[in-house]
C-alpha cells in the first residue's frame, strides 16, 4: 500500500467513524451531491443563496461590532450619548472597526435587495404555489423578522434618526384602540424611547431575532428539500424520473450549483465591495445624513423617512388618509360583491358578506390612523395568501398571459414608486408638478388590488400550455 | 447493547390507544399542571417589559427661568423626557389665534389634553406665555416653529403663524392648537403647570404657588 492509499484507507475509517454516530455522509448526499435540483434554473434562483450569504456576513460582523458597541443613552463625560460615541469610536479607533460596521450597514441594505429580488422570483414563476406554500411562508416569516430586526438594529446608533424612526414607529402601536398607549409604553418601558428601549431593542437585535432568524431559515430550506425546487417554467421535474428514481431534468446540487452559486458570490461580493468602500452611505439612503448627530428627544430634524426598504409600506401607510377610507370602502364592496357572485358556496357567500360588513362598520368607525398601521402591516402579510388567491392553471409567468405580465408590471411600478415616495417629505411634487399624495394613494390602490382581484384575474387570463420538460437550451 | 428500539411509525403514535385510560387521565393533568406553571414562569418576563420603578419615578417638575425670554421667542425645556415649550407670544402672536379659528379641528380645545385652569383661545394661565409638551399628537415627533406669518414661511398664504410637524405635516397654531384635517387629531398637550413668580415657573406642578 502507497502512503497515499493508507492515507484515504484512515480518512475513510474516520468518516466511517462519524456516520454511525451521527448521519454525516446521508446528510451530504440528501442535501448536497444527491440533492436533484432542476437544470434550467436562471439568473434569479442566484438571490436564495446570496441571501444565506449576507445572512452569514450580518452575523459575523456584528458579532464583531458587539465587542466595541456600548447600548448605553447616558451622556458621557464630553456630553455625548455612549451608545452614539462608541459607534465613532468604532469607526475612528478601532483598528478595522469602519469596515467592519460598514461591511454591517451596506449588508443590512444588501440584504433586503437580494430578499426582494427572490421574492420577485416567486412572483415571476409561481413558486409559492402547491406543493411550496410552506416554503413561502416561512419565507414570509423570514421577511417579518428581517424587517424587525432591521428596525431594531438601526435604533442602535442612537442618532437622529434612530431615536425618531423609533418613536413614530413605537407611537403606530398606539393607535391600536383600547390597548394602543398601554402597548406603545410596554414596547418602549418607558414613557419616551429611552435608554430602557435601546436596551431591549439591542437584546432583540443581537439575539432574539438572530436565533429565531436561523431557525427560520432552517424549516425554509428543510421545506424546499422535501419538495424540491421550482424552476422558471414552472413543471415540477419529479414527475418525470429515470429508472433510478432520479427526474431527468434534474442535476445534482454539488457539484453544479455548488460551482455556480460560488461564482455568483464572487461577482456578488466585487459589487459588495465597490459599495462598502466608495458609497458606504448609499448616497443618504443606506445610512441617513441626520444619523451622524447624536439623538436629541427635544428636536426632531427638518426631514424624517424610514431607510429605503421600508418606504413602500410606510407609503402606504402614509396614503391612508380620512379620504382614502372611501376608496378602501369601495374596494372591499367590490371584492365582497364579487365573491358572493362567483362562489356557489353557501357559506363561502354568508362568509364574504360578514367580512365585508365588518370591514365597512370598521372604516367608518375606526380613525383613519389605525386602518394605516393595519394597512401597513397587512400589505406584507398579503403576500402570505399568494399560494390561495392564485388560481392560475400554470405557475410560471412564462405560460400565463399577457393579463398577469401586466398585472405584475403594474404592482413592480406602484411598489417602486410607493418606495420612492416613502422617502421624500409631506408635499412632495415629482419634477415639482406632479403632487406625491394623490400618486401614493393611486399605488397603494394598484397594491392592494394586485392581491384582491387576483383569484379572478388569474382564472381569466389567457395561459398557454405548460411543456412536459423544463426547456433548456 | 439491547437492540429493541421502539418503532413509532409517524403519524400513527398519535392515534395509538396503546396507554390505558388512568394514564391517559393522569397525562392529560400534569400536561394542564404544567401549562399552567409555564404561563405563571412568563409572568414575570413579559413584566420585565413594563417601565421600572426608576423610570416611573422620574419626571420631577422643573423650573424654568423666563426673565431673558424676549417676545417672540421660545425656548424648551426637557420634562419627563419630552420637550415643553415656552412660547412668550407678542400682541400680534394673540392676535393671529384668532385669524386661525376657522382653521382649526378643535378650537374650543374640548377633546385636549390640558389642565382645568388654562382658558379660551390662548390655553395659557397668562396669555403672555404659551406652556405647551412639544410632540405632535399623531406619531410624536416634535413640531418646528414657523413662527413667521403668510407666504414668506413656506406654508401658504394664509399661514398664521403656528408649528409644522417635519414628520407628516400636522400644523399647529400659536396656541398649539390642530389645523383641519390634518394627521394629527388633537392639539398639543399642556403639562401642569404653575408660576411661584412673575418670571419663574415650574412645570410638572399644579398647586397654584401657595
Ligand atoms: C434570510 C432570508 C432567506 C434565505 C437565506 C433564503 C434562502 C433560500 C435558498 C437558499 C433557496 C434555494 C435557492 C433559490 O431558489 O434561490 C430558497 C428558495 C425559496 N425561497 Fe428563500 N430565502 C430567504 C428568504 C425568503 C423570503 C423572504 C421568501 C418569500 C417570502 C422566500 C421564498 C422562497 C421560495 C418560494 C423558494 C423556492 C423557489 C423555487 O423553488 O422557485 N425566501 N430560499
Ligand atoms: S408625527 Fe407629526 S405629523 Fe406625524
Amino acid at each position: 500500500m502507497s502512503q497515499m492509499d493508507t492515507l484515504l484507507d484512515k480518512g475513510k475509517q474516520a468518516l466511517g467513524w462519524v456516520d454511525e454516530r451521527f448521519p454525516l455522509t446521508s446528510l451530504y448526499k440528501a442535501h448536497l451531491s444527491e440533492y436533484y435540483a432542476p437544470k434550467n434554473f436562471n439568473f434569479w434562483y442566484f438571490f436564495g443563496s446570496l441571501a444565506l450569504l449576507v445572512l452569514v456576513n450580518q452575523i459575523v460582523t456584528g458579532i464583531f461590532l458587539v465587542m466595541h458597541y456600548k447600548p448605553d443613552a447616558a451622556l458621557n463625560a464630553a456630553g455625548v450619548p455612549v451608545a452614539f460615541a462608541s459607534v465613532e469610536y468604532i469607526m475612528r479607533d478601532v483598528p478595522g472597526g469602519w469596515i467592519i460596521r460598514y461591511l454591517h450597514s451596506t449588508g443590512a441594505s444588501a440584504f433586503f435587495i437580494v430578499v426582494y429580488l427572490h421574492m420577485f422570483r416567486g412572483l415571476l414563476y409561481g413558486s409559492y404555489r402547491k406543493p411550496r406554500e410552506l416554503v413561502w411562508l416561512f419565507g414570509i416569516a423570514i421577511f417579518l423578522c428581517l424587517m424587525g430586526e432591521a428596525f431594531f438594529g438601526y435604533l442602535l446608533p442612537w442618532g437622529q434618526m434612530s431615536g425618531w424612526g423609533a418613536q413614530v414607529i413605537v407611537n403606530l402601536f398606539a393607535a391600536i384602540p383600547v390597548i394602543g398607549p398601554d402597548l406603545s409604553i410596554f414596547i418602549r418601558g418607558d414613557f419616551v424611547v429611552s435608554d430602557a428601549t435601546l436596551n431591549r431593542f439591542f437584546a432583540f437585535h443581537v439575539i432574539a431575532i438572530p436565533l429565531v432568524l436561523l431557525g427560520l431559515v432552517t424549516a425554509h430550506l428543510i421545506a424546499l428539500h422535501e419538495v424540491g425546487s421550482n424552476n422558471p417554467d414552472g413543471v415540477e421535474i419529479k414527475k418525470k424520473k429515470d429508472t433510478n428514481g432520479i427526474p431527468l431534468d434534474g442535476i445534482p446540487f454539488h457539484p453544479y450549483y455548488t460551482v455556480k452559486d460560488g461564482f455568483v458570490a464572487v461577482v456578488f461580493l466585487m459589487v459588495f465591495s465597490v459599495v462598502v468602500f466608495f458609497a458606504p452611505e448609499g448616497g443618504g439612503y443606506f445610512l441617513e445624513y441626520n444619523n451622524f448627530v447624536p439623538y436629541d428627544a427635544l428636536q426632531t430634524p427638518p426631514h424624517i423617512a424610514p431607510v429605503w426598504y421600508f418606504t413602500p409600506f410606510y407609503s402606504i401607510l402614509r396614503a391612508t388618509t380620512s379620504n382614502f377610507m372611501w376608496v378602501l370602502g369601495a374596494l372591499a364592496l367590490i371584492v365582497g360583491g364579487l365573491t358572493v357572485v362567483s362562489t356557489k358556496s353557501k357559506n363561502v357567500k354568508a362568509l364574504a358578506v360578514g367580512v365585508t360588513a365588518i370591514l365597512l362598520a370598521g372604516f367608518a368607525l375606526l380613525d383613519a390612523k389605525v386602518w394605516g398601521v393595519v394597512l401597513m402591516g397587512g400589505s406584507v402579510m398579503l403576500f402570505g395568501l399568494l399560494p390561495w388567491l392564485d388560481q392560475s392553471p400554470v405557475k410560471s409567468v412564462r405560460y400565463k398571459g399577457v393579463l398577469y405580465a401586466s398585472v405584475l408590471s403594474v404592482f413592480v411600478v406602484a411598489f417602486v414608486l410607493l418606495g420612492i415616495l416613502g422617502t421624500k417629505a409631506p408635499g412632495y411634487a415629482f419634477f415639482g408638478l406632479i403632487p406625491g399624495e394623490p400618486v401614493a394613494a393611486v399605488c397603494s390602490v394598484l397594491y392592494l388590488a394586485f392581491f384582491a382581484f387576483m383569484p379572478w384575474y388569474s382564472r381569466m387570463d389567457a395561459t398557454k400550455p405548460e411543456p412536459e420538460r423544463v426547456t433548456w437550451k | 447493547m439491547s437492540n429493541d428500539k421502539l418503532e413509532v411509525s409517524g403519524g400513527a403514535s398519535f392515534s395509538c390507544n396503546c396507554a390505558d385510560s388512568s394514564r391517559r387521565q393522569l397525562m392529560a393533568a400534569t400536561a394542564a399542571v404544567g401549562g399552567a406553571v409555564g404561563v405563571g414562569v412568563a409572568a414575570p418576563f413579559v413584566a420585565s417589559f413594563l417601565p421600572s420603578e426608576r423610570a416611573k419615578a422620574a419626571g420631577a417638575p422643573v423650573e424654568v427661568d423666563l426673565s431673558g425670554l424676549q417676545p417672540g421667542e421660545m425656548k424648551t425645556v426637557e420634562w419627563r423626557g419630552k420637550p415643553v415649550w415656552i412660547v412668550r407670544r407678542t400682541p400680534e402672536m394673540l392676535e393671529s389665534l384668532k385669524k386661525s379659528e376657522a382653521m382649526l379641528a378643535d378650537p374650543g380645545s374640548s377633546r385636549a389634553e390640558q389642565p382645568d385652569y388654562v382658558k379660551g383661545a390662548g390655553r395659557a394661565i397668562k396669555d403672555e406665555y404659551l406652556v405647551c409638551v412639544g410632540l405632535c399628537t399623531h406619531l410624536g415627533c416634535s413640531p418646528s416653529a414657523k413662527f413667521k406669518p403668510g407666504a414668506e414661511s413656506g406654508i401658504g398664504d394664509d399661514w398664521p403663524g403656528g408649528f409644522l410637524c417635519p414628520c407628516h405635516g400636522s400644523r399647529f397654531d400659536l396656541a398649539g392648537r390642530v389645523f383641519k384635517s390634518m394627521p394629527a387629531p388633537d392639539n398639543l398637550p399642556i403639562p401642569p403647570h404653575t408660576y411661584v413668580s412673575d418670571t419663574r415657573l415650574i412645570i410638572g406642578e399644579d398647586t397654584k404657588g401657595a
